[in-house]
C-alpha cells in the first residue's frame, strides 16, 4: 500500500495522519499542492505510483481542482471531486440535504437585496447570513434586526466578490450553547463531540470547548444519512439540537479538522480514516 | 544548523518540524512556514486565504 497526503501546509492533523501511517509502516508521501503542474492531456506516471490520494489541502479551491484532475487520470482520491464539491459549497450540501428528506434549518436563498431582506424578515429575526463557500465560522452574520440586514447586505454586495452576492439566508436555531460534530467514516459514525461556546458561532476554530457527545441510534442515523446524501467518504456532519425540531444537519466539511475531537472521544480518528482508505482500497471501491 | 528568520534573522530550529508546517520565530513571533529542513529553511507563512477551511 502506497498513499499520498495532499496538503497545503501541514497542521496537526496531516501530522496524526503521518505518525498513523508511521505506526503501520505504510509508505507514503506527503505533496504539496503548490508544487503540482499538471499537463491535463498527460497523466504523469508519479500518481500512478499510490493506491490512493486524501486529499488534505487548506486551500479548499486548490484541493477540488487537483481531485478533478487526479479523478480524470483514474487516480483513487478521498474525498471524490463530486463530494468534496458539494461540501465546499453550502448550497450544494444544502440542496442534497433536502433532497434527501433529511431535517435542515429553514434556507433561503436570493440576490437582489430587497428580496434578501424579504427573505430575512420570512425567517424572522435573528436570521444569519452566510457566504456559500467559506469555512472556520467566517463571515457568518448573525441579524438581528432590519438595520443590521441592510447594514451586512449593502456590506456584501459593495464589498465582497461576486460570491457574496449570493445571499444564503438562514433561520437562527436556538441551540443550547452547543453544536454537533459527527464523524462519519462510510456509513458508520465513529465519534461526535459537543462544540460548546457562550458565542453564537460555535467552531472550534473560534475557540469552542468540545466534549464527547455519545453517539446514539438516531445521531448515527442522521449523520450517516446526511453523508450518504453528498456522496459520502471521509466526513464531519455538524449538527444543531433545535428545542422544537429536534436535530438538524447543518453542514457537512470534507477535509475535517480533529485534533480536539481525539481526546475528548477517545477515538484514535486519523487512525480510522486511515483503516477506512484502505478497507475501500483493499475492496477495490473508488469513489 | 537552524534556518533564518526572514523577518528579523533570528535562528530557527527546525528540528522535528515537517515542509509545509507552521512555526513561530521565538524573537519577533513571525508565523513561519518551513520550506526545507535538510538545509533548514523557513519562510514568511502565506496570509489565510478566503477559500482556506475544512
Amino acid at each position: 500500500m502506497r498513499l499520498a497526503i495532499l496538503t497545503s501546509r501541514v497542521r496537526v492533523e496531516e501530522k496524526l495522519l503521518v505518525e498513523a501511517l508511521r505506526q503501520r509502516a505504510i509508505d507514503f508521501d506527503v505533496i504539496d499542492d503548490g508544487d503540482l503542474l499538471f499537463d491535463l492531456a498527460q497523466p504523469q506516471e508519479r500518481w500512478q505510483a499510490y493506491d490512493a490520494v486524501l486529499c488534505r489541502s487548506v486551500s479548499q479551491s486548490r484541493g477540488l481542482a487537483v481531485l478533478h484532475v487526479l479523478e480524470h487520470w483514474g487516480i483513487p482520491v478521498f474525498n471524490s471531486a463530486a463530494v468534496t464539491a458539494v461540501c465546499n459549497d453550502k448550497l450544494l450540501t444544502s440542496l442534497a440535504l433536502v433532497r434527501a428528506g433529511l431535517p435542515v434549518p429553514r434556507t433561503l436563498l436570493a440576490f437582489d437585496e430587497e428580496r434578501t431582506l424579504e427573505g430575512i424578515e420570512a425567517v424572522g429575526y435573528p436570521a444569519v447570513l452566510k457566504p456559500i463557500s467559506g469555512s472556520w465560522g467566517r463571515l457568518l452574520a448573525r441579524i438581528n434586526d432590519r438595520d443590521a440586514a441592510e447594514a451586512v447586505i449593502e456590506h456584501q454586495e459593495t464589498l465582497g466578490s461576486y460570491q457574496h452576492h449570493i445571499h444564503y439566508i438562514q433561520q437562527h436555531v436556538e441551540k443550547p450553547n452547543r453544536d454537533i460534530r459527527a464523524f462519519v467514516l462510510g456509513e458508520r459514525t465513529i465519534c461526535a463531540i459537543y462544540r460548546t461556546s457562550a458565542h453564537w458561532v460555535t467552531n472550534t476554530a473560534r475557540g469552542a470547548v468540545t466534549e464527547n457527545c455519545p453517539v446514539t441510534p438516531e445521531l448515527d442515523s442522521l449523520c450517516v444519512r446526511a453523508a450518504r446524501a453528498v456522496g459520502g467518504g471521509i466526513l464531519a456532519v455538524d449538527i444543531f439540537e433545535d428545542p422544537e425540531r429536534g436535530l438538524l444537519v447543518n453542514e457537512i466539511n470534507a477535509t475535517m479538522e480533529f485534533r480536539n475531537s481525539i481526546a475528548p472521544t477517545g477515538v484514535n480518528i486519523p487512525h480510522e480514516m486511515i483503516e477506512y482508505i484502505f478497507s475501500q482500497v483493499r475492496e477495490g471501491v473508488t469513489q | 544548523m537552524t534556518a533564518q528568520c526572514p523577518e528579523c534573522e533570528a535562528a530557527i530550529d527546525v528540528q522535528g518540524l515537517m515542509v509545509g508546517e507552521i512555526t513561530f520565530c521565538p524573537d519577533c513571533n513571525a508565523e513561519l512556514e518551513v520550506i526545507n529542513v535538510e538545509q533548514p529553511e523557513v519562510a514568511l507563512a502565506p496570509e489565510v486565504e478566503e477559500d482556506w477551511g475544512e
